[in-house]
């Protein structure tokens, strides 16, 4: 029995190192994004823009001559979730950097874990000004936080002659952020803001938050949620005859997504967004932005998706091409190669510049924000 | 004033779901003891029965309905059948551990088949509302409170007039002298589960093209169903359909004038406060101790 258990112990032993010598031919890259619950779709999306960069490099040899691989897991729309999902991808998967993890509440969660195991994540998506200015020198965000979203939107109040706007946001770090960031800067512009509301992320039916909105005096509502809620919160309004202006920010809209299931609810709405795949040419990087288009449909993916997925195609590249600039697949030494990386990003250069306070500055880089409108069932560019 | 009517229709519109989620549980407690935690992941079902009827299949909205309805009743059938049944005479902590067994392994199920992503059903019914004055509702939202208010009726007349609900009412009140009166304790308790299942199903087949569809949407949907049952009495099934539209009123009053982020605890909020001044729900008739 005892020699039967060493066999077994022996043969395991074997298989452990025998699989560890063949995953040390890879370079591992974690992604904890929201794969179920209320941020599935955005994700998902995600997650196939990123395996899209990650077979673009392989193709051309990967890095350090190894090829890369992406460790994907699901962090269920939950911070809980998101949090650990961070500790297995680092203790266990040994990986050395990170990407994620799509929510601003979900990033945050995970922020301690990447002190703990001082390990650098690449944050693709979430815009909460928190991630970037409470002193986490292992952050790099490529995605804009709410304030460089407001700040944006602060050219085109005058044109679009706002007087009083509502709110109807998420009820997470996100939605709370983008309020609050929106509102200084609407305020500054003398814009009155009525209502705030919020809503769960699992919320389904935000019928009583429309119904007060509709009934306010307000004008227009800024509505910051991710696909899912939007295109419920379309509908909704509709059915409410809700005749406001509706603009949303967030880079998560998936504009042809909402054209799609909410239909004629969709016409005159207005949408922060942080890429362009209707007009390639006017992106800042219109060679990548056709190559990675091209390569989204080729996989047969909705093209609604894009306007997500393209930052983690983004995401992958950046950290990428910190682990080349490193040298080696180690976490101290791609953290200190993210500030020393310059690349063409599908929505601008991604440099990393200092944010938070000295000493544990986290990296941000300057993307571009977009603001396009609905009409007919199509995607028009407005001038910022 | 406009605002406030437009709450009540909101109201109605979704106190007629919340109803019929109620009575499915509270008629699967009441007559079989059984605390049915599969009731969230049935209600899940009847929506994905209805996207793979509807945008899959390509078949009638309309007949899609039933077709759910149905499925929602085979599959209680079948899990009374292989869960419940060779457990009856166990503890009611058991078979609740084994429901909600049953309810991860299907709601992993689900996420195993269709993905997490949601989906959409369309609908027949035209995009533009219908407008009363101030208040607006939706077609298909109207459509929906039709067809609840229905089948919350063909339930009470099935219990009420039929010699199968007559069955299930002497179960109810006691099941040995049932038994020993000649009915059949075995099926009542089948044909209850099936029954509950297909309410639950026919929930979420009328609300899954109202909303969106994925394999946690049954959750919050279960949640909100025990809030009912217990707001309405275990077991009471008129108490459930006033405890549903009680819950929708809570919600959208609560939403309205108190706090939107506070919406969905509204039902908590409800159950902590029937259970502390009145534990035998709001309907409860005086019942004899001892």
């Amino acid at each position: 029995m005892t020699r039967a258990l060493g066999l077994v112990g022996t043969i395991a032993l074997a298989t452990a190192l025998v699989g560890g010598a063949v995953q040390a031919q890879t370079i591992k890259i974690g992604v904890n994004e929201p794969l179920t619950g209320a941020f599935a779709a955005s994700g998902t999306y995600v997650v196939n823009g990123a395996k899209i960069a990650a077979d673009e490099i392989n193709a051309k040899g990967g890095i350090l001559g190894k090829k890369i691989e992406l460790v994907i897991e699901d962090n269920k729309s939950n911070p809980t979730e998101a949090a650990a999902v961070a500790e297995k991808l680092i203790t266990s998967d040994k990986v050395p950097v990170l990407m994620g993890a799509w929510g601003s509440s979900l990033t945050l969660a995970v922020m301690p874990k990447l002190m703990e195991y001082e390990t650098p994540m690449v944050v693709e998506t979430s815009s909460s000004g928190k991630i970037t200015t409470t002193g986490n020198p292992f952050i790099f965000r490529i995605s804009p936080p709410s304030a460089v979203e407001a700040a944006a939107f602060k050219g085109i109040v005058d044109k679009l002659a706002l007087k009083k706007v509502d709110f109807l946001v998420i009820n997470n770090d996100w939605g709370r952020g983008t309020a609050e960031d929106f509102s200084k800067m609407m305020k500054d512009k003398g814009i009155t803001i009525g209502l705030v509301e919020t809503m769960d992320q699992g919320a389904q039916d935000m019928s009583a938050q429309l119904s007060k909105i509709k009934s306010s005096d307000s004008e227009t509502v800024i509505v910051t949620t991710a696909v899912d809620q939007l295109t419920l919160i379309f509908k909704q309004a509709a059915a409410l005859g809700l005749k406001k202006r509706i603009i949303t920010t967030g880079g998560s809209q998936n504009p042809d997504q909402i054209i799609a299931q909410a239909g004629a609810a969709a016409n005159g709405t207005m949408h922060l967004t942080t890429f362009l795949p209707w007009f390639p040419d006017k992106t800042p990087n219109p060679e990548a932005t056709n190559y990675f288009i091209t390569e989204w449909k080729k996989r047969g993916f909705e093209f609604a998706g894009c306007t997500e997925s393209f930052r983690g195609y983004d995401g992958i590249r950046t950290a990428a091409a910190a682990i080349e600039k490193a040298g080696k697949a180690e976490p101290a030494a791609i953290k200190a190669a993210f500030w020393d990386i310059n690349i063409k990003g599908l929505n601008g250069d991604i440099v990393f510049r200092k944010s938070g306070p000295e000493g544990k500055e986290s990296g941000q880089s300057q993307p571009n924000v977009y603001l396009i409108e609905i009409n007919d069932g199509k995607v028009e560019m407005k001038t910022l | 004033m406009s605002e406030f009517l437009q709450h009540l229709v909101n109201m109605l519109v979704l106190g007629g779901t919340y109803a019929l989620l109620g009575i499915g549980l509270t008629l699967i407690f009441g007559i079989m003891n059984v605390v049915n935690f599969t009731h969230g992941v049935l209600y899940t079902f009847g929506a994905y029965i209805m996207f793979i009827v509807v945008q899959q299949i390509g078949l009638n909205f309309f007949l899609a309905l039933p077709v759910a309805v149905l499925a929602g009743w085979l599959l209680g059938a079948a899990i009374e059948l292989t869960l419940l049944r060779p457990l009856r005479g166990f503890d009611i902590d058991t078979t609740m551990l084994v429901m909600i067994g049953a309810w991860i392994a299907m709601q992993s199920g689900t996420l195993w088949i269709w993905g997490g992503v949601a989906k959409s059903v369309a609908t027949p019914f035209p995009e533009a509302p219908l407008v009363l004055g101030p208040v607006s509702v939706s077609w298909l939202r109207l459509f929906v409170l039709a067809a609840a208010a229905l089948l919350i009726l063909v339930t009470y007349l099935l219990i009420n007039k039929t010699s199968l609900g007559r069955a299930m009412r002497a179960t109810f009140q006691d099941h040995d002298t049932a038994s020993l009166m000649g009915v059949n304790v075995d099926m009542i308790y089948t044909s209850t589960f099936a029954i509950g299942s297909s309410l639950a199903a026919a929930a979420g087949a009328l609300l899954g093209p109202v909303y969106v569809i994925f394999p946690q949407m049954g959750d919050l949907a279960a949640v909100k169903a025990f809030a009912i049952v217990i707001l309405g009495g275990l077991g009471n099934i008129t108490g459930a359909v006033i405890g549903g539209f009680i819950l929708a009123l809570a919600e959208e009053l609560g939403a309205g004038y108190v706090s939107s982020g506070y919406r969905d605890a509204m039902g908590f909020v409800i159950i902590i406060a029937v259970l502390i001044f009145k534990p035998t729900g709001l309907f409860a008739r005086a019942e004899r101790v001892g």
